[in-house]
């Protein structure tokens, strides 16, 4: 049975529908990112699941018991800020202690529960500071602890590391996963950026204007994006609009490329086929056409430290490859080149799919 | 700073601090002046007249009074605004403003008209406490700015919510999250309205009570030289309140300093 659940969940403010319809399940000790760019629901989404915010329909149930009406302070749960959250008149350890304070947990229960609790994200020796006296990082680390402290039923992060630094975002990411699997806690996980989603989340849930696009493990959603939107949010895609040829076949601009993907749809039939930057293949093409492949011009050379991105005006299309440094050297630019993909590489979505599309929420599980 | 001011900046001061002390060193010289030379007597005198102690003390309950009642209305109010209604504050700013348009004078009728005999109670009208309420709508400008300040300067929405998340109430957060990150405002805001009630004369004299202000009044109508000595013995309490709030604000790891270092 899912631990915590958002059922039918619809959220309406004003004229403004921030959530269409949102239902996902979360199991005992699972982590879930809710990904999405601003606007799509997913902050609105995790207030509701604190109390914050009440929604126009649907439920809330943790652990079988309905809390769509029960107030943010009787929901034991954990809760992470973006920033600014930690209380400025308190140090650390008073800070961390306020929860325990607020449950009226004995003295001496309390004073071990913060030890242990600052010793677990690392700022022992920190507990007497006040949070203009930390850092960005530091703060965020505190207010996990406090959030972990009143050993919550469910943890919920709203953006927590995106006002931090890019190497400390990193280090504490791999942090909060760390601690998350030690202490087996549901966690909720709200943020803009598909990499920190992707890398640190049992299951990722993509949403775009208040609805679920796909919901999956971190391999899936990046491997077979089930729309044109995850596919173009998660990573970088190119994409190729086409015909489905023969079986297995699909006509791009004046060419037959071989798709796997693309076994059994009807002749003819509009697609949208995707590859992936790191499964596009670049060699020279001096002569004339190269069959199975694009033929077009290097654009450009993007240096991104262990590989070189290659633009490539092919047709209609501008292609990404991503090329060892040394192998894209020999591609200059304006040079002529032929671009390929193994068949298993492209992924084809229809291209006559309703806008409105997405797949059951419950997929995948 | 280790930056040395301009010559120009010294001659400012100098004015300033003139227009300053010299009218004060001027009450100072006729406050100690006697029949014969100088001496202590006025303030002998002052400080014998047992008035003096009971019209102090009066006021004095007045402003604490005062300070109570306002902090009780405007905290929560000032708090609410901000966390809820945000959109309401020009309203309430501009609301608190009107006892600077409206002249305390106009206040002080219409109270005493509101509270005329049939409507209150005999022991609230014979008593000075008639003049909080008038004091306290008085007080708003300054409290609501010094408040809305430093509800400004933390994030009312993060602290509230985060409270909550952890379990908090309502009283609990207000009590020991907002008010300790406000105090600084608060305290400012009690300063003012010390100030003011120490030194407010016309709804009191208006509606015939004897306060602290109608007693200076009073004294310098009648004798010279003892007035002198009351302006600077109040003077004197002033800054030692002042002074007191002072320190008060300054305790470390209270209000001042951690909203002063985000």
């Amino acid at each position: 049975m899912p631990y915590l659940e958002l059922q039918r969940l619809h959220k309406e403010f004003g004229d403004f529908t921030a959530i269409e319809e949102l239902d996902i399940a979360l199991e005992t000790a699972e982590f879930l990112s809710l990904l999405g760019p601003s606007g799509c629901g997913k902050t609105t989404a995790l207030r509701i699941v604190a109390g914050f915010e009440t929604p126009t329909s649907g439920r809330v149930v943790v652990d079988g018991n309905d809390v769509t009406n029960v107030p943010a302070n009787r929901r034991d749960m954990g809760m992470v800020f973006q920033a600014y959250s930690l209380f400025p008149n308190m140090t650390a350890e008073g800070n961390v202690e306020f929860g325990l304070r607020v449950r009226r947990q004995s003295g001496v229960a309390r004073r071990r529960r913060v030890e242990e609790l600052l010793e677990l994200v690392g700022l022992s020796g920190a507990a007497k500071r006040y949070p203009h006296q930390l850092s960005g990082g530091m703060q965020q680390r505190v207010a996990l602890a406090r959030a972990l402290a009143i050993e919550p039923r469910v943890l919920l992060l709203d953006e927590p590391l995106s006002a931090l630094d890019a190497k400390v975002r990193v280090q504490l990411r791999e942090e909060i996963r760390r601690l998350q699997t030690q202490l087996g806690i549901t966690t909720l996980y709200v943020t803009h950026d598909q990499e920190e989603a992707l890398s640190i989340s049992d299951r990722v849930a993509v949403l775009s204007h208040g609805q679920i696009e796909q919901i999956g493990a971190p391999a899936d959603i990046y491997n077979e994006p089930g729309t044109p939107f995850v596919a173009e949010f998660i990573g970088t895609m190119n994409r190729l609009e086409g015909a489905v040829a023969d079986d297995a076949y699909v006509q791009v601009g004046g060419t037959i490329l071989p798709v796997a993907d693309a076994r059994g749809l009807p002749r003819g039939e509009k697609v949208l086929v995707l590859v992936r930057p790191e499964t596009l293949q670049l060699e020279r093409a001096d002569g004339g056409a190269a069959s199975g492949a694009l033929v077009g011009e290097v654009l450009a050379h993007i240096f991104l430290g262990p590989i070189t991105r290659v633009k490539v005006m092919a047709g209609d299309h501008e292609l990404s490859a991503d090329l060892p440094g040394p192998r894209a050297a020999e591609l200059p630019i304006g040079s002529r080149v032929a671009a390929r993909f193994p068949a298993e590489a492209g992924r084809v979505l229809g291209l006559s799919e309703p806008a409105a599309f997405s797949e059951p929420a419950t997929a995948g599980q | 700073m280790t930056r040395r001011m301009p010559r120009s900046g010294w001659v400012w001061l100098g004015i300033g601090a003139a227009y300053f002390f010299i009218p004060l060193a001027a009450t100072l010289e006729f406050s100690l002046k006697e029949a014969s030379g100088y001496g202590f007597s006025s303030y002998r005198q002052i400080l014998e007249d047992p008035e003096f102690r009971d019209l102090l003390w009066v006021s004095f309950k007045l402003s604490v009074e005062t300070i109570v009642l306002s902090v009780l209305i405007m905290v929560p109010g000032v708090y609410c605004v901000h966390l809820s209604y945000p959109r309401v504050r020009p309203v309430v700013e501009f609301l608190s403003v009107l006892p600077f348009v409206v002249p305390p004078i106009i206040l002080v009728i219409g109270l005493l008209d509101f509270y005329n005999v049939d409507r209150a109670p005999r022991w609230f009208i014979e008593n000075p406490w008639f003049l909080v309420p008038g004091y306290v709508v008085l007080s708003f400008p300054f409290m609501f700015r010094a408040l809305d300040v430093s509800f400004r300067s933390i994030d009312v929405h993060t602290l509230t919510e985060a409270s909550h998340s952890l379990g908090a109430g309502w009283t609990t957060t207000l009590l020991r999250v907002i008010l300790p990150n406000i105090a600084a405002g608060a305290l400012a805001g009690a300063f003012l309205t010390f100030a003011l009630v120490m030194g407010e004369f016309t709804m009191a004299h208006i509606a015939l009570f004897n306060t602290f202000p109608t007693y200076i009044n009073y004294i310098g109508q009648t004798q010279a030289n003892p007035a002198a000595a009351l302006t600077i013995i109040s003077f004197g309490l002033t800054w030692l309140a002042l002074l007191g709030i002072l320190l008060v604000g300054r305790r470390p790891g209270r209000g001042v300093a951690p909203v002063a270092g985000r």
